[in-house]
């Protein structure tokens, strides 16, 4: 049902998938990345791009031009190309920021990217022919803290940002030396009368009316209609743009989740803290409803209590039981979740990694089967 | 570029201080809480009324749980309204018996769980004589209603009891 992979003691701090998913590029939580190839079922180290000073914060894979682009708490991001002797070579990006870069995404028409920092600020990053490098625009207002996740609109003109003062803001990202002002009559730009300049705010939500904390992940929907962030509340939040920004506010009995996805078109996958990627239904009533969760193995018997294996924990921790692994298939935290196929408004395979050093690939009709299944029964 | 030391002195100083557009909690008051906090008279009114009305005894005292769980003044940025708010609440937490415990708590909707929950921590702060285990008692029925999602929202919001 479920596709594990563990790369490691350490734990893998952002992961990103190439075109055909047969290369994951990852950070084991240091100033590396490693590209890893599988092999059958296993996979096989091929290329580590060693450019970065310090911790990897962000890994974002364009399928279409096949470029990478990291960036980490050094304070700079690199877009990497593919040379024809499969070597990556890595160019430096103008971020102009003074503090950690926090996160990174590309467009989806994969001709620019937005960084997240702890500048409080977004750099909005293209390619200058003219010049041969990658400059950056900044949205700077009204940001007063750290980004700390992001996401695109499918029209590659809006972009969203969740923020550590508690609040998810959706900004124009329009460049106009790159592109047409053509939003598509998208809802969002519907009050501006268009994307309107670089960094005009379109939106601003807070998470909770009674504080709620930081925002942690945001994901614009396969339409671009709607967006829903996680909180440090433990909470999950939906504003539908079509609705007049309607918010939806639903707090969870759970741990605070680190990342969400639309998996479909009224479907959210949120993960986190608790282990356990979990399915939320966004119904056509603007309800907010638990659906089911996506982890459904079962806690593994010890397979007795051997006489060898008691001492050894006697000795070891100076108790019998020594049964600390948890029932879910991830061992620590998630933080961070990536499309493995399909598209937003219709995702087949997720994929989640995590403190634990592992890569889990999920199969959302595998794991509709099992459910169905269950309840039959 | 930047080296990592061992030394940690250097987090002491505030840089912050020098940016001119530093973050500031402005929006206050956002909460539409009731700023002066629940009516003592009605709870008191609500609780005395137990020796005449015996059936409806849970029921008067789950009311006056319930008012003040929904008028708690979390907004609030006056001290002394939020203290006599936590007083009176901890009055009414503490007169519901523990038998009865259960059936106040599912009374109360997802909302006022997590005040309530905020409640009980605040409880724990500040004991008096028998309060701690009674809060307990109430602590195990608001967490197998609210989770440990209720606790982290104690811990997570900035609008506190």
């Amino acid at each position: 049902m479920v596709e594990r992979f563990s790369f490691g003691v350490n734990p893998i701090t952002c992961h990103a998938w190439n075109k055909d998913r047969s290369q994951v590029a990852l950070s084991p939580n240091n100033h590396e990345v490693h590209i890893y190839k599988r092999e059958a079922n296993d996979w096989r180290l091929i290329n580590v791009l060693n450019q970065h000073d310090l911790r990897v914060t962000g890994i974002d894979w364009a399928p279409n031009t096949n470029r990478i682009v990291t960036c980490a708490a050094d304070r700079n991001a690199y877009v990497w190309t593919q040379g024809s002797d499969g070597n990556w070579k890595p160019t430096l990006v103008l971020l102009r920021i003074n503090r950690a870069a926090t996160c990174v995404k590309w467009s989806p028409f994969e001709n620019k990217f937005a960084v997240g920092s702890g500048a409080r600020l977004i750099s909005v990053c293209y390619f200058e022919k003219e010049n041969d490098w990658w400059v950056s625009k900044h949205i700077k207002k009204p940001i007063r803290s750290t980004v700390t996740s992001l996401d695109w609109h499918p029209n590659n003109l809006i972009l969203v940002a969740g923020l550590t003062d508690f609040k998810v803001r959706v900004f124009s990202a329009y460049i106009k030396l790159l592109e047409e002002p053509n939003d598509g009559g998208s809802p969002w730009c519907k009050k501006a009368g268009g994307p309107g300049s670089l960094g005009t705010l379109l939106a601003e939500f807070t998470n909770s009316p009674s504080g709620g904390g930081w925002v942690h992940g945001v994901s614009f929907s396969g339409d671009g209609n709607r967006i829903c962030w996680v909180g440090h509340d433990s909470s999950i939040s939906v504003a539908d743009a079509s609705r007049g920004m309607a918010v939806t506010k639903l707090r969870t009995e759970f741990l605070p989740f680190n990342t969400c996805t639309w998996v479909g078109p009224n479907n959210i996958v949120v993960a986190g803290h608790n282990c356990c990627p979990l399915l939320y239904t966004f119904d056509s009533s603007g309800q907010l409803s638990y659906s089911c969760k996506l982890d459904n193995s079962q806690k593994k018997e010890a397979g007795g209590l051997s006489a060898m294996r008691k001492f050894q924990s006697l000795d070891r921790q100076a108790r019998i039981e020594n049964d600390t692994a948890l029932e879910t298939v991830h061992q620590n935290a998630i933080t961070g979740l990536c499309l493995y196929s399909g598209s937003k408004g219709a995702i087949t395979k997720f994929s989640t990694s995590g403190i634990d050093g592992q890569l889990v690939v999920w199969d959302m009709n595998l794991l509709e089967k099992g459910i169905q299944n269950m309840r039959l029964n | 570029m930047s080296i990592n030391t061992s030394s940690s002195a250097f987090r002491k100083i505030d840089v912050d201080q020098y940016n001119e557009d530093n973050f500031g909690d402005e929006d206050q008051g956002e909460l539409q809480s009731p700023p002066v906090g629940p009516d003592e008279s009605e709870v008191t009114s609500l609780l005395n009324q137990y020796p005449f009305q015996k059936q409806s005894l849970t029921g008067k005292s789950i009311d006056a749980l319930k008012t003040v769980l929904r008028n708690a003044p979390l907004a609030s940025k006056n001290p002394q309204v939020k203290d006599n708010a936590f007083n009176l609440t901890m009055k009414v937490l503490l007169y519901i018996k523990g038998s009865q415990i259960e059936e106040a708590v599912s009374a109360l909707d997802r909302d006022l769980v997590d005040v309530l929950m905020k409640y009980i921590y605040r409880g724990f702060e500040t004991p008096s004589e028998g309060s701690s285990g009674h809060l307990l008692l109430w602590h195990e029925r608001a967490y197998s209603v609210g989770g440990v999602g209720s606790i982290v929202r104690v811990l997570t919001d900035s609008k506190r009891a």
